[in-house]
């Protein structure tokens, strides 16, 4: 299944911006967060077509995964 | 004392209260800054240092912003460029809540920061700082960590509550204890190039919904640290949020939250609101 996944703020160095890419079926969230290098302890809002999902929520075709990393300074 | 008024009906220019003359009522009737600021504003003169706020700000609500209340929580990137806007833009009183001295990794960003100040509590140097401004508005310093134990006490008589912490779970915390104590919080957090500011009402639970995957530690600001302009942006964002609820116009952030990147330079609004619940 085709999924397409846009990445914010520091995830995008290195990676990109916005990718579709082929995706077993039963792919969760976090299958996706450990194919990109992305640590868990780093992520922030996931929101799958603009409803915020937890990282055990798998994903269906055609599905747009954005992932946003944490920020707690100030 | 019933003369005070008739002073400063006499003195304003085009119902303008010049400083000097804010100044001279206070000497003159011997009473505090604040009580002439707050009597004129009641009678429709507008001290002459708030006459680039008109049209964003009328008389009548320069003086709501006079009697209000505004907690800052934490003084350090966020929390100084707060407590500047707060104080130029005439909140009569500002309780800002921070344990910690400056120290020189402050430097690169923190308002009140100097060499000289150095050592100093941070909540002690912002009123100085607000003496120095606005000498018409009050700062109460407060040199402590804001905890679920203190909490209640510290904001009681607030209005707004803004998070300018540093740290996820002491937010979560704050959170709680705005929610309880039925005060809106403007929050914000900052992370290199990037950041992010919304609005909760009590019982939005939306710093819980912003933070739902955090489970311990610092988020990524603990490898981007924070540049000078980064603090600058949020926090005025934030500011910008309190004005607004403050004198009851505009749209605030109420379940939407506002994400900065300033290194693709791109804003934009994602919904917390309904949307932080699970779908199946």
């Amino acid at each position: 299944m085709n999924v397409t996944v846009k990445l914010f703020a520091s995830f995008r160095a290195g990676r990109f911006d916005i990718e579709t890419a082929y995706y077993p079926v039963g792919t969760t969230v976090s299958d996706v967060a450990d194919r990109l290098n992305l640590p868990q302890s780093e992520l922030g809002i996931m929101m799958i077509n603009n409803r915020h999902v937890k990282l055990d929520r798998t994903l269906a075709d055609g599905d747009i995964l954005a992932l946003f990393p944490l920020l707690g300074g100030g | 004392m019933d003369s005070l008024p008739i002073f400063l009906r006499d003195h304003a220019e085009s119902q303008l209260l010049p400083w000097s003359r804010q100044v001279e009522a206070a000497d003159h009737f011997g009473v505090a800054l604040a009580q002439v600021e707050e009597i004129a504003l009641e009678r429709g003169i507008l001290p002459a240092r708030y006459q680039r706020n008109r049209q964003a700000i009328p008389v009548s609500d320069q003086l709501t912003m006079f009697r209000s209340s505004v907690a800052v929580i934490g003084c350090g990137g966020l929390g100084g460029y707060v407590v500047e806007e707060l104080a130029r833009l005439g909140v009569g009183r500002i309780v800002v809540i921070d344990p910690d001295v400056f120290e020189e990794h402050n430097l690169n960003r923190q308002l009140f920061s100097t060499p000289a100040n150095l050592g100093y509590a941070k909540v002690e140097v912002a009123a100085r700082r607000v003496r120095e401004i606005n000498p018409a508005v009050t700062l109460v310093p407060i040199q402590e960590a804001f905890s679920p134990a203190n909490g209640t006490e510290l904001l009681k008589g607030c209005q707004i509550v803004v998070d300018a912490l540093d740290t996820i779970q002491v937010r979560l915390e704050l959170a709680e204890v705005c929610s309880a104590m039925n005060i809106p919080l403007v929050h914000g957090a900052i992370a290199g190039w990037f950041g992010h500011v919304a609005t909760q009402f009590p019982g939005d639970g939306t710093i819980q919904a912003i933070y739902g995957s955090w489970k311990e530690g610092k988020g990524v600001e603990q490898t981007l640290g924070n540049p000078s302009f980064t603090p600058a942006v949020v926090a005025s964002l934030e500011v910008a949020e309190v004005c607004k609820l403050l004198i009851g116009q505009g749209t605030p952030l109420r379940g939407r939250q506002l994400v900065i990147d300033l290194f693709s330079m791109e804003m934009q609004v994602i919904n917390i609101g309904e949307g932080h619940r699970e779908t199946a």
